[in-house]
Order: C-alpha cells, then sequence, then structure tokens
C-alpha cells in the first residue's frame, strides 16, 4: 500500500522524463545514499568496509561499465580486467610522475587512458559483430596483460614486477597505504562510484544511451535513422572503457593497496561479465545486484559451512562457489534472462497494484 | 533547417523548397545491382516528383525492396546514378542519405525491440538534436530541455497515429499491426522529405488496412511529405498513388497513372503469367 | 629496427632450415590440437547454433575424469569407456537441464549459458578429482612414446611420437565425422537441424535427440583432445586459456564449417610458433598469448565471413 502512484500526476514532460517518476522511489533512492554514506562508515565494521562494500563499489563500477558496453550497446567484451589493468597502471604511472597532486585526480584521469586504449579495440566493431568481436576483446584482454608483464617500465622496474600503491593523503589523512582507514577509502570510493553512476544515468536516459540502444537492437535500423554506428560504438567503448579504467585503479588504490598483473588476467573479466547477465544486460541497478551476488556469494558460502558444524577446507569451499556459480548463471538465465533487474521490475509492479493481481 | 517546432498542423517546419512541388524529388538513372552473379536490379530509371505517392510494384522477387536499399544508401549499385532533391551520387552512406531527409520502413518490422514506443520514436528525432556529449553527461538544463522539445514533436506523432495508450510499452511486446505503426511513427519523426515505405500493410486485416491507408494519405496531404510505397495490395495502390512502377525480374515493365499501368499488357503477363 | 622485423627473422629461417622444420612441426602439432577443440565448437553450433563456450573445459573434465578414474584403480581402458559414459551422461544433462528449457532463447543467451556450464564443470571437476595438476596415462593406454630424430638439413628435428599419433588419430576422427555427416540418417537430421530448427520438428526430427548426439560427438573430440593435450603437458585447468584459441581458430575457419576448423587451427599453431620464435624475441618473448588472436583479427577485418564462409549479404 506504501507503494503507489495514484494522486502523483505529472504535469509537465520533464516531470514524466524524469529518472525517477515516482515518490516513492525519490524516497528510497534517498535512503539509500543516506544508508550508504552515513550509517555504514559510521556503525560499518573495518571487516565490513575494506572486504565487503570497497569491493563490491568497485566490482559494481566494472560491472556497469561493461553493462554500457555490452548491456545497452550489445557489443561483447571479454576484455574488461585489462581495460581495468589500463586504468590500475596509468594511474599508478601518474601518481608516481606527478605525487603532488592528488590521487582522486589521478584516478579519475586514468580512466581516460583506459578510454583511449578501449577506442582502439573497439575500432574493429566497425567491421565485426558479436561472437566474432570476443576476439577483438580477447586480443585487448591478453595483448594488455602481457604488457602488464613485459614492459617494466609500466611498474617502475620493480623487481616484484607489482604495482604498490604509495601513500597519498586527501585533506592531510592518508587514503592509501597501511595508515589509511578504512571508512575514508571507503567514502572515497563510495562518492567516486555514485558520481559515475549518476552520470551513467544521465548518459543513457538521453539521446546518447537511446542511440546505444538502437544499435544494439537493430543496426541497421539505426544507420537509416542517421544514427551513425561507429561513432556510436565507439562513445560505448571509450565511455564503457573509462568506467572499467577508474575501477582498476581504485581496485589497486583503494583496496588492494598493490597488484600484480595476474589480478587484471582473463578469469577477473568473466567474473564481471557474469555480474553483467545476473544482475540484468541493459541496466544500471543491475550491475550492483550482480556485483553484490557474484561478489558476496562465496562470503556467505564461506561463513556458512563452519555455521552448519561442517569443517571443510577452503579449496573445497572455492570448488563448490564455482559450481553454485555456474549453476545460478544457468538457472538465472532459466528462469529469467532478463536478470535480477527484471526480478526488481517485477517486484516493484507487483508492488505498485498490491493487494490486488493487476 | 530549423527545429522550432509549434502545435497544430504545422508538425513539419523542415520545408525543404529547393525542388517545387511536381518537380522531380528524386531520380534513378541506370540503377544496376548484382549479388556475385545475381542481378537483382537491371538498368532500372524512374523518378518520384515531389509531393506524390509514388508505389512500386511487382511480383515477388521483382528487386522491389532492393531498389528501396538503393535509394537510402543501404546498397550501392554497381552502375548507375542516383540524384535526390539535384544532388547525384552513386554510393553514399545510409546514414547520409538520412541526413539528407530520406526515412523508410521495413518489410519486417525493424523497430528497437528492447525500448519502448516513446523511445522508438525519440530515436528517429536523433538527427534533429544538436547537444553534444558533454550536455549529455550532465542532462539537466540544456540537454534536457532539448529532451523536452523533441518530446513535444514525438507527443504529436503519438497523437497522430492514435498510439497514446502505448506510449510506454516495449514495442516488442505490442500486436504487429501497432508495430507497423510505431515504425511509421519512428520514420515521420525524422521529418523526411521522403519517405519510403515497404510494405506498410503487409499482414493487416482490413481495419488495420483502412487506418495505414488513411495515416499515409495524412502524411502525403497534411505534411507534404513525397511517398514512395511497395505494396502488394493492388486495391491499395490503385487507390493512394499518384504513378506505379512496375518491377519484374529487376527490370522495369511499366511505369505511369494507375489506370495506364493497370491495362498495360506486360503488367497484366507478369502477374496472371503468360502462355509461351 | 625495421631489419631486426622485415629482414633477419628470414635470414634466420634459410640460415638454419631445421630450426624452421622444427618449428614448423611444433606449431602443426599445436594446430591439431587446437583444431580438434575448435571441431567440438563446430559440431555443436552447427546442430544447435549454441556457441559452446565450454567445449574447451569439457576439454579438461574428460581428461580429468580419465586420469582420476585411472587414479581411483580403474584399469586404463576400463576407465576410457567409464569416461565415454561420463560424456554421455554429460550430454544427456546438459540436454536437459540447459538446452531444453532454453530452446528459443537469443543466441547470446545460450553462449551465457555454456558460461555457466564452464564454471560448473571447473567446481565439479576439482571437487570430485582435486584441482592438483595430474599426468597423463599415456604408456597405460598404449599410446606410443619417446622421440623419433631425424636427419635432416643440416641438422636434427625430432618428431614426439605421441604427436605423429595424435595427428593421425585426428585424422580418423575428421574422416569418420565426415562420413557420418554426409552418409548416414542421423548426419542428415543433423544438418537439417542447423538449417532450421522448426522446419525439422516439422518433419519428424527429434531436436532433443540430435541435441544429445551432438553433445555426445563433441564430448568424445574432447576426450581425444584431452588424452593428446595430456600426454604432451599435464592434466588442469590451465587449458581453459589454451581452449580460448579456438575462438581465433574458428573465426579463421569460420563457425559452420569442418575443414575450416581444421585449416583455421594449423594456421594458427604454426603462426604463432613462428611468430614466437622468430619475431617474439624482438619485444621480450611471450607473444604466444595474444598473437593468435591478432591474426585472426588481422583476417576479419579484411574477410569478415571467414576462410570457407560465403559472403555475408546482409538483408533488411
Amino acid at each position: 500500500m506504501l507503494y503507489r502512484e495514484t494522486g502523483q500526476f505529472k504535469t509537465s514532460y520533464k516531470a514524466d522524463m524524469a529518472v525517477f517518476p515516482i515518490r516513492q522511489d525519490r524516497i528510497g533512492l534517498a535512503v539509500i545514499l543516506l544508508l550508504a554514506f552515513v550509517a555504514t562508515p559510521l556503525f560499518g565494521s573495518a571487516f565490513l568496509l575494506s572486504a565487503v562494500m570497497i569491493p563490491l563499489l568497485v566490482f559494481a563500477l566494472a560491472a556497469l561499465g561493461l553493462n554500457l558496453l555490452t548491456g545497452y550497446t550489445g557489443q561483447l567484451s571479454l576484455g574488461t580486467a585489462g581495460f581495468m589493468g589500463v586504468g590500475a597502471y596509468a594511474c599508478y604511472k601518474l601518481t608516481t610522475f606527478f605525487p603532488e597532486v592528488n590521487l582522486i585526480v589521478w584516478i579519475l584521469a586514468s580512466g581516460f587512458f583506459s578510454a583511449a586504449v578501449g577506442v582502439l579495440f573497439g575500432l574493429p566493431s566497425l567491421r565485426i559483430k558479436g561472437f566474432y568481436l570476443a576476439v577483438a576483446t580477447l586480443a585487448a584482454q591478453f595483448f594488455l596483460q602481457w604488457c602488464f608483464i613485459r614492459i617494466p617500465w609500466l611498474y617502475n622496474n620493480n623487481v616484484s614486477g607489482a604495482i604498490e600503491a604509495p601513500v597519498r593523503t586527501l585533506f592531510g589523512m592518508p587514503i592509501t597505504g597501511p595508515h589509511a582507514t578504512p571508512e575514508l577509502r571507503y567514502l572515497v570510493v563510495l562518492s567516486i562510484v555514485a558520481l559515475l553512476t549518476w552520470i551513467a544515468s544521465n548518459l543513457v536516459h538521453g539521446r546518447v544511451g537511446r542511440s546505444w540502444m538502437a544499435v544494439r537492437d537493430m543496426d541497421i535500423a539505426a544507420e537509416l535513422m542517421g544514427i551513425r554506428l561507429l561513432p556510436t560504438k565507439l562513445l560505448a567503448f571509450a565511455v564503457s572503457s573509462f568506467y572499467c579504467g577508474v575501477a582498476g585503479a581504485l581496485m589497486v588504490f583503494l583496496w588492494y593497496g598493490s597488484a600484480e598483473p595476474e589480478v587484471f588476467s582473463i578469469s577477473q573479466s568473466f567474473l564481471i561479465l557474469f555480474m553483467v547477465i545476473i544482475g540484468g544486460l541493459g541496466s544500471l541497478i543491475g550491475s550492483f545486484f550482480g556485483a553484490a551476488l557474484i561478489y558476496g556469494l562465496p562470503i556467505v558460502l564461506k561463513s556458512l559451512f563452519p555455521m552448519l558444524g561442517l569443517s571443510v577446507g577452503a579449496a573445497t569451499i572455492e570448488h563448490i562457489t564455482f559450481m553454485v556459480v555456474g549453476a545460478m548463471i544457468i538457472g538465472f538465465l532459466i528462469v529469467e534472462p532478463h536478470g535480477l533487474a527484471s526480478i526488481w521490475r517485477t517486484i516493484k509492479q507487483k508492488l505498485r497494484v498490491w493487494p490486488f493481481p493487476y | 533547417m530549423s527545429n522550432q517546432i509549434i502545435g497544430g498542423p504545422g508538425l513539419f517546419s523542415r520545408r525543404d523548397d529547393s525542388v517545387a512541388k511536381g518537380e522531380p524529388l528524386l531520380t534513378v538513372e541506370n540503377v544496376s545491382l548484382r549479388f556475385g552473379g545475381v542481378r537483382a536490379i537491371s538498368d532500372v530509371s524512374f523518378d518520384i516528383r515531389k509531393g506524390e505517392v509514388r508505389a512500386i510494384i511487382g511480383p515477388n522477387g521483382a528487386g522491389k525492396t532492393s531498389m528501396l536499399n538503393v535509394i537510402n544508401g543501404f546498397y550501392h549499385p554497381q552502375e548507375g546514378r542516383i540524384s535526390f532533391r539535384g544532388q547525384t551520387r552513386r554510393r553514399m552512406r545510409p546514414s547520409h542519405a538520412a541526413a539528407q531527409g530520406i526515412s523508410r520502413t521495413f518489410q519486417n518490422v525493424a523497430l528497437f525491440k528492447g525500448m519502448s514506443t516513446l523511445d522508438n520514436i525519440m530515436a528517429g528525432r536523433t538527427l534533429h538534436m544538436k547537444r553534444g556529449f558533454f550536455w549529455q553527461l550532465w542532462r539537466h538544463g540544456p540537454a534536457l530541455d532539448e529532451e523536452i522539445r523533441h518530446r513535444r514533436v514525438v507527443e504529436e506523432i503519438i497523437d497522430f497515429l492514435e498510439i497514446e495508450a502505448v506510449r510506454k510499452t516495449p514495442v516488442g511486446k505490442l500486436p504487429y499491426g501497432l508495430q507497423k505503426r510505431v515504425e511509421l511513427g519512428r520514420a515521420l519523426a525524422m521529418e523526411p522529405d521522403l519517405l519510403l515505405l515497404d510494405e506498410p500493410m503487409a499482414g493487416m486485416n482490413l481495419e488495420e488496412k483502412e487506418d495505414m491507408c488513411r495515416f499515409i494519405l495524412d502524411v502525403n496531404n497534411a505534411f507534404g511529405v513525397t511517398i514512395a510505397l511497395i505494396e502488394h495490395d493492388m486495391g491499395v495502390v490503385m487507390d493512394l498513388s499518384d504513378r506505379v512502377v512496375v518491377l519484374e525480374y529487376g527490370r522495369k515493365i511499366a511505369d505511369g497513372a494507375p489506370d495506364e499501368v493497370k491495362a498495360s499488357q506486360a503488367v497484366i503477363d507478369a502477374y496472371l503469367g503468360v502462355a509461351h | 629496427m625495421l631489419y631486426n622485423i622485415f629482414i633477419d627473422p628470414f635470414v634466420q629461417m634459410a640460415g638454419a632450415p631445421d630450426l624452421l622444420v622444427q618449428a614448423l612441426w611444433d606449431g602443426l602439432v599445436s594446430g591439431v590440437l587446437y583444431a580438434l577443440i575448435a571441431l567440438g565448437f563446430v559440431l555443436i553450433f552447427k546442430a544447435s547454433g549454441v556457441f559452446n563456450f565450454a567445449q574447451g573445459i569439457m576439454v579438461v573434465f574428460a581428461a580429468l575424469t580419465l586420469v582420476g578414474l585411472y587414479e581411483k584403480g580403474v584399469p586404463a581402458y576400463v576407465a576410457l569407456a567409464l569416461t565415454l559414459v561420463v560424456m554421455f551422461l554429460l550430454a544427456v544433462a546438459v540436454e536437459r537441464v540447459v538446452l531444453r528449457p532454453l530452446v528459443n532463447q537469443p543466441d547470446i543467451i545460450l553462449f551465457m549459458a555454456t558460461f555457466g556450464l564452464t564454471y560448473f564443470l571447473i567446481g565439479f571437476g576439482e571437487l570430485v578429482f582435486g584441482g592438483n595438476p595430474k599426468a597423463m596415462i599415456t604408456a597405460q593406454l598404449g599410446l606410443p612414446r619417446g622421440v623419433i630424430d631425424v636427419e635432416m638439413l643440416g641438422g636434427r628435428v625430432s618428431f614426439q611420437k605421441i604427436d605423429i599419433a595424435a595427428a593421425v588419430i585426428a585424422s580418423i576422427m575428421v574422416a569418420a565425422l565426415a562420413v557420418f555427416f554426409q552418409k548416414t540418417r542421423i548426419g542428415r537430421a543433423l544438418r537439417a537441424v542447423a538449417d532450421s530448427h522448426k522446419a525439422a520438428l516439422s518433419v519428424g526430427i527429434s531436436l532433443n535427440q540430435i541435441w544429445v548426439i551432438v553433445w555426445f560427438a563433441a564430448g568424445v573430440v574432447a576426450l581425444a583432445a584431452g588424452i593428446m593435450w595430456g600426454a604432451r603437458s599435464e592434466v588442469s585447468f590451465a587449458l581453459e586459456i589454451v581452449a580460448l584459441k579456438a575462438l581465433p581458430v574458428l573465426v579463421l575457419g569460420g563457425f559452420t564449417s569442418v575443414p575450416g576448423a581444421i585449416v583455421g587451427g594449423l594456421i594458427i599453431g604454426v603462426g604463432e610458433k613462428l611468430g614466437e620464435f622468430y619475431w617474439g624475441p624482438l619485444v621480450g618473448g611471450g607473444i604466444e598469448t595474444w598473437l593468435a588472436y591478432f591474426i585472426a583479427l588481422a583476417f576479419l577485418l579484411f574477410r569478415p565471413q571467414g576462410l570457407f564462409g560465403e559472403k555475408i549479404i546482409e538483408r533488411i
């Protein structure tokens, strides 16, 4: 009964075209933001913040980036981790070259580097479609990972071959390195993710998003209507890679603290693709759902077995996680090919008319 | 070319007067199109005059749809020339043709299935939207104002086509007849000078056909859009069109007013078969 | 620099032809492996239109089952037979659990479902047989081992006997498949299904039966690939990365062409070995990981329909 739009009349196209046209949705969003920005850092434990929330937000951002490309524009990409790596290494080089500039500036700037690389590997999309395009993105994935290993300049010739986040501060407080508090790191990640999500929402609700979806749904018709395919696809590659690059930089600097090239391997790309599929192709909120489910599931399983009084080795849990994730993907595709986001929409629809069936 | 749209019958402000009514808007000269060894179109010439309804008819496989594809730049003919508004070209990208003012509907509905009716028609306004990427990032302000301006136009089209009720429905869920109507709406949203309709009434019942005929005539009369039409229903063709061109096996076998064409021996042979 | 890229490698090739032959042979052998993995893809794609991402994992899974059963005390040949049974059960399970409920869904959904299958098989295989790499039971299966050294071109080129056996077995399998497709009733049904599911159904072909057969055939091909590959290195899920090389192979050969898969596999195998051997040192080596994709990509830009595919005419 609470979720009703009765009596909320829209008197202008502006009101009708709002992202959240229903008042209860706007209230809900405000509550979520309040919880995320105030309650979680105030009351959340260090474990919750640094081992659950930060990773979840980072993955959600990467999934969102991939969703813009695969879900909205229909260009399958298996190279997400490679683009994340570009962001991470770009940020590392930038902040070690210019340590005096604020790290957050470099994190956002690193996105432009991965955007450029993304455009480069998106060029074949003019002639190649569907599964064939997967080859181009796989080329990016393996080539970029090879670069991270073979070009010592990228990791400042460290003997370990890894990049390590140097200590950087924000308003005098460290945000990276061992002394950074989880609360501060969390807030930085959350702010960036919130900002980029808002921008993504602006894009997909306007002309750009419509062009992307038009290309996805029927590229020939889109072209005959004056939507130029290559610029549209390349823009999707650029924006998507930008998001992935920022996610990669956040991952290394505000979550891991250091990273080896292995972090940006193909299995990471697949993981993010699963998040997008399970969350829902072509849905922003779905990216968050998907990240929560795929990242959260192993954590839940890990704590579930001891709770049931079973002592199971870590390796076994990992194997079971693989099985469960695999089975879940198949299950979701059978039950709801459009992912968690679609289930979410159905629930909202049901709520609107509850307690009547329609 | 201006984007200022005012309500009422003046839906289309984009009036291009470089071609006077009754003069050829589009000329097809000696066009031939081959796929490997298959000749889809051989040496076809005809013109479409500004303001008329021009029908292209012929048996299945005669090359009608290929002809439309050539006109809007999707296929590139090996020989021949096409002039639109006096500009001549052989090869052109489809998006360029769209920018020049040619829009179309498709034989098998080619809507954006994942998008709502509203978004489909809004997508037709893409060419008229000017706010660049960096305005879109922000969306509020100029980009949103622009959206709202175009939304008004789109709503007029929705009113005109009587599809208000399905405004926010994903088009994949609409019945076939309505999908055809939405597709017409999307093509209209481009404010074309020349509208190509590929079998707009295929698979419709009588009532739906009558509606569609009314819309086509209104588009032609009230908005002054030149129309090229492929249709199999001869009754519709004879009633709607000003002139008819008949294709068979990729060649032109007749061209003229509906009555002339109906009387032509070549056309009768093509449709009814001929004893050899 | 230009000399190093465009001339020096060829000088090296001409200077030491025995090394060139060795590199070519090594390339051909890994090409056979790629071709076999790609062959499994093609079989399934032809008959069900499913782009089976799990084919690479099926290879590992088959090899792992074989070795795992042997380690549990089952005699080698019995283990082989049991593995075939397991692959058949897998085919039935896939048809029941994955394909049947997802019939008529868009291609991309089915493709994603095989991702799920991949993950499930990885977890399942490791859970049952453990995650440690295992040695293939080459000798116990009666496969030849050892090396033949041939003196030629002023040097010595060595051929692993197992590689020769692999090439022979692969050729026999391909020939058998070709006969099966062209000459038998089931083969004709398979081709009918490949053309149109609905039309095939309407003339009384059982889709479910066909799918089980195809997935089983792909499983048998996977087992063969698994044995061969296991004999060359060891059995572990690291093959997942190798299996991805089947994608460029398919791109070269076309998704539905059996000869394409073979020729594509050999081209990719030879191309990346030569590239690694002669051009790799210029950039620090290790280019084998991505060279195949770039070869395929370059090829795609000029011939989007693959080696044996027909020219694509877009219709609307």
